[in-house]
């Protein structure tokens, strides 16, 4: 291991001020995944500013109807949070679908959101990774990529985001609060994930320094009709080939409002706005819900080997969808 | 004795006082890195140091030029025949060049990243299915490469319906929770080693050949092992590499490898590509059985997976002919893993017999009973004993399967498609020679003594129970001692003789005390001893099948094997492809049952091992970099509880006292078998798609 200087953040302005001077500090959560990643030799900061304690473990209401999860709650009290299952159930759903039960009892929110791609070559060192080190080439562009992306990708990085979490966060429209040298910025969650372009290496738009402190849940009303769905090869602890986090407001057969995101299909969560719209006003039936989906995934550009996806997101998108509208007839 | 044994080992795991290689006392030891090579194939040319050795708590760092002489040793009992570091030809990515030792295990490993080395002639590594074909040769070949009667060509064309199919299986890994370890401390030219290994006697014998010291000078303990499946059961260079480096610096040298080592150093389950053809009467009688099969192998050491091999003996056909052929390729060395040989063999072949019963329209039962032979359809030899059709008739009565439809398509749960599939199971029973010694004290106390390892099994309750059956005492009032190359040896925890071999010498060691005493099973013992006028009894059993060494199933006259039956229900969700396995029956025949408890165990484990074969497990060859791509359990997937439906394990009667003193055969690997080709079989019978390539994932059922 190489050596490193590790630090407990006594408050959120000096662990943001401390970060930002050093440009090879990171900031430590739970560390579930960056200290595999320590281990491994894919990330080797000299510093690690340990936030995992910084008062933000809470749960609480906003004006407005909206709630505000704290960057450290924990993803266990989270997922049985009564407000969040009722109001939210596929925020509950989608962190009950990830890792395992020991992951989840130290992972915190804001380390779901900033975990990394699980491309077998990002966690390689041996092999050429845009994503790890610039400019050095994407092997899996070229070689195994079944779990890859079909939306999109581009030429230097075809790597999937792998938090479930922020599928459903996605779904549901969240604001992601940032603390920052500069000051307090607010993100929405869509505008936190990048594409891969031809800058792999940033997941995100944040800035080296930034620190997420919150998530902000809108009020959306038709949340408490909403669901995770987690495709894979495995029943349980692995990430998705395809999921579909889906709310949806139906009204006498007709689709008034719908929120889809699609997880495990892009290097962000994926919110299927198209889909969305061609369901608005829509009968809620499966081939309105079919034609949706595939007007979604008209963009899909798979790779040699992950063409699956394709189907399988557009039928994943129709049993969820199905799911939860048969859910509301009496 | 039908109860079944909980084991005395068991306390010890609970609490974490049961020890295994890596716990041994370190305080004194040196930690130790690999370098491994990072090309498939070419040459080393140029192997830079100077990094690691400046790094901190670096001691040394070991090249083959630091290496002293080691002795010539064939593949068994090395897993892999060359040299333990490189010196210029690459035969597979991961293959050690280089050793750093430190003072610490995280100085160690950093220091290892910062070797470099140079290759030159890298080309890209040829894959399976696009090298030649080559008989194999060697100690890696179990069993022949090739076996025949009767004319399968005119038996085909003779026959009223006939299938023809080619099947494939994934390369596997082992992955048992414990990685490799050894911890290497020479004394003069006294070696002590503690290693995880499946045969205490194999690592003794292959030490001592290779740094030219008797077999008495080299003490090798492993009481537990923590999980081996057979990727311990050869000696994996790391072993020497420990050995050699603690002799070159004087202290005692500890070396685990990481979990990504563990895909490169220590064996697989090589990928086969297999291609049966059987021809049938209109009633369903065979009229010729082909398999044949080729496998993904190393450069060197010919590993070979005989997958054709259960096919010799398992149907009546009056025409048998079975081939078995490599590919050497630039990979890693294979070695057998549960269950190797026929277990991606009978997937195949129970595939074909599924497919045989469909295009005959009969049900997949009756075409197996229908089949059923007198004496070993090959060699006209009596079997010991075989109790397929009761294993046949029982599951197929646990199952409930008189109540499936048989048409494709047409069971249903809602939204679900219900599938009902089935394979007879079999494995071949390797059988070794084993020894206990056996002391009993003056309060009737009885210690047994053997270099076997508990790795998981249950094995030192079936050494109580065996004792206590014997002497007519409660199993409770035997101690087994255990894993250390000073007690009587034991050939190894593989393969699944070692309730064979070691209960019929504890049986024997048992039966000598008796002797000794004048005593009949049941006298109380402490009474015995004090009427022998003794304080201590001590007495040593042996055992080892026809001619002293260790055989083949076919020995003596007799073809011995196990037997079983796997019956699963899947269920498919139509529109995601998605599989499951809701519930499984296996019913087994392997022998007398000693301990019904862990026997059942290990078969909950095996049809769970098959589970993985089936539906999960692939470790993934990279086309490009000529590796295995994800060295971790992340990347590479095995069941998890989730996955695991209603599982129902019996045996039926058995009693083989052809293959054991005991009565007792090897269940170990039997679980295993079978499993896939009834998910496969299954599937089909849910969906209409014969998925012939494992694992049958997401992607080969969706719609």
């Amino acid at each position: 291991m190489i050596p490193f200087d590790y630090q407990r953040a006594e408050d959120t302005r000096s662990a943001v001020a401390t970060v930002t001077a050093r440009p090879g500090a990171a900031f430590l959560g739970a560390g579930t995944n960056l200290v595999d990643h320590l281990k491994l030799g894919v990330a080797a900061p000299d510093l690690l500013v340990d936030v995992s304690h910084l008062p933000f473990d809470m749960i609480e209401p906003l004006a407005g109807g909206g709630v505000r999860i704290g960057a450290t709650v924990r993803n266990s009290d989270l997922a049985v949070d009564p407000v969040i299952r009722q109001r939210y159930p596929m925020v509950s759903a989608a962190l009950l679908s990830g890792a395992s039960g020991q992951l989840r009892n130290v992972a915190t929110t804001a380390g779901n959101l900033m975990q990394r791609t699980r491309c077998p070559y990002f966690q390689d060192v041996t092999t050429p990774c845009n994503k790890r080190r610039p400019g050095s080439g994407c092997s899996a562009l070229e070689g195994y990529h079944r779990d890859h992306a079909i939306l999109g990708a581009s030429r230097h990085c075809v790597a999937v985001h792998p938090s479930d979490l922020a599928v459903a966060l996605t779904a549901l429209g969240a604001v992601v609060q940032v603390e920052g040298v500069k000051g307090a910025r607010s993100i929405p969650i869509i505008d936190l994930y990048r594409l891969p372009d031809d800058a792999p290496q940033h997941d995100t738009v944040l800035e080296h320094g930034e620190l997420i402190t919150a998530v902000d849940l809108p009020a959306l009303p038709m949340a408490t009709r909403s669901t995770y769905r987690k495709v894979r090869d495995r029943a349980s602890y692995a990430f998705a080939l395809v999921s579909v986090a889906a709310a949806v407001d139906v009204e006498r057969g007709t689709v008034r409002d719908v929120r889809v995101a699609l997880g495990g299909v892009a290097h962000k969560p994926w919110r299927a706005r198209r889909a969305e719209e061609a369901l608005r006003g829509a009968p809620a039936t499966d081939d309105a819900f079919r034609a949706a989906a595939e007007a979604e995934l008209a963009g899909a550009r798979p790779l040699r080997d992950n063409a699956f996806k394709v189907p399988m997101a557009r039928n994943t998108i129709v049993a969820t969808l199905r799911e939860l509208t048969r859910r509301e007839e009496p | 004795m039908t109860t079944g044994l909980t084991r005395p080992d068991g306390p010890a795991k609970l609490t974490g006082t049961a020890h295994y290689a890596a716990d041994a006392d370190t305080s004194d030891a040196l930690a130790a890195a690999l370098v491994t090579t990072t090309v498939p194939n070419g040459r080393l040319t140029a192997l830079h140091t100077a990094d690691a050795e400046a790094a901190p708590g670096v001691v040394r760092v070991l090249t083959r030029a630091d290496l002293p002489p080691l002795g010539e040793l064939s593949t068994p009992p090395l897993g892999f025949p060359v040299p333990p570091l490189l010196e210029d030809t690459v035969h597979h990515e991961g293959e050690p060049i280089a050793v750093v030792l430190a003072e610490t295990w995280e100085q160690a490993r950093h220091a290892a990243t910062l070797v470099r080395a140079e290759y030159a002639d890298v080309t890209p590594a040829v894959p399976f299915g696009q090298a030649e074909d080559v008989v194999p040769h060697g100690g890696l070949v179990f069993g022949e490469t090739d076996e025949s009667k009767g004319d399968v060509t005119a038996g085909l064309a003779a026959a009223d319906v006939s299938v023809t199919a080619t099947y494939t299986t994934a390369d596997r890994h082992h992955s048992p929770i414990e990685p490799h370890a050894t911890l290497a401390r020479w004394d003069g030219d006294q070696l002590v080693l503690h290693s995880s290994v499946q045969s205490v006697l194999f690592a003794q014998a292959a030490l001592a050949a290779l740094f030219g010291v008797p077999p008495e000078n080299v003490r090798v303990f492993c009481p537990f092992v923590g999980g081996g499946f057979g990727c311990k059961g050869f000696v994996w260079p790391h072993i020497p590499l420990a050995a050699a480096a603690a002799r070159v610096t004087g202290r005692p040298v500890k070396l685990v490898l990481t979990r990504a080592q563990m895909f490169t150093l220590a064996g697989h389950q090589p990928a086969t590509r297999q291609t049966v053809s059987l021809g049938a009467t209109s009633d369903g009688r065979l009229t010729a059985l082909r398999h044949t099969s080729s496998n993904a192998s190393a450069q060197l050491g010919d590993y070979c997976e005989n997958t054709p091999h259960g096919s010799t003996w398992m149907y009546a056909s009056p025409a048998i002919e079975t081939s078995t052929r490599i590919q050497r390729l630039h990979r890693p060395g294979p070695t057998p893993m549960r269950s190797p040989h026929e277990g991606p063999g009978m997937f195949a072949l129970e595939s074909a017999m599924d497919e045989l019963a469909h295009e005959l329209g009969m049900d997949p039962v009756e075409l197996r009973l229908r089949n059923e032979p007198e004496v070993d359809p090959l060699t006209g030899e009596p079997f010991s004993s075989r109790k397929l059709v009761e294993c046949l008739r029982e599951g197929a009565r646990r199952f409930g399967w008189s109540e499936r439809n048989p048409e494709i398509g047409s069971m249903r749960d809602g939204h679900e498609l219900i599938g009902w599939g089935m394979a007879a199971a079999t494995m071949d029973s390797p059988r070794s020679p084993s020894s206990a010694r056996l002391r009993i004290d003056h309060t009737g106390h009885v210690v047994v003594e053997t270099g076997m390892q508990e790795i998981g099994t249950g094995l030192p309750a079936m050494v109580q129970a065996v004792a206590a059956e014997t002497l007519g005492c409660p199993p409770e009032d035997v101690a087994v001692r255990h894993g250390d190359s000073d007690f009587p040896p034991h050939t190894g925890t593989f393969g699944s003789m070692s309730t064979m071999g070691l209960g019929s010498a504890v049986r024997a060691a048992a039966e000598s005390a008796l002797e000794k005493l004048g005593a009949e099973p049941g006298d109380p013992l402490a009474g015995a001893l004090a009427e022998a006028g003794l304080t201590e009894l001590e007495s040593e059993g042996r055992w080892s099948p026809e001619g002293g060494g260790m055989t083949r199933g076919r020995t003596g006259g007799y073809s011995i094997h196990t037997y079983g039956s796997i019956f699963v229900e899947v269920r498919v969700d139509p529109d995601l492809g998605l599989l499951r396995m809701s519930r499984a029956v296996g019913v087994y025949a392997g022998g007398r049952i000693l301990n019904p408890l862990a026997a059942r165990s290990q078969m909950i484990g095996g049809i769970t091992w098959g589970y993985g074969q089936a539906v999960l497990e692939q470790s993934v060859f990279e086309p490009n970099l000529g590796r295995f791509l994800s060295k971790n359990l992340a990347g590479y997937i095995v069941p998890v509880n989730a996955d695991i439906g209603e599982i129902d394990v019996s045996f039926v009667d058995d009693d083989d006292r052809v293959a054991s003193a005991i009565g007792a055969k090897g269940i170990g690997e039997l679980g295993a078998v079978g499993v896939s080709a009834a998910i496969a079989n299954a599937v089909f019978h849910a969906t209409g798609r014969r998925v012939r390539d494992l694992p049958i994932r997401i992607h080969h059922l969706l719609p």
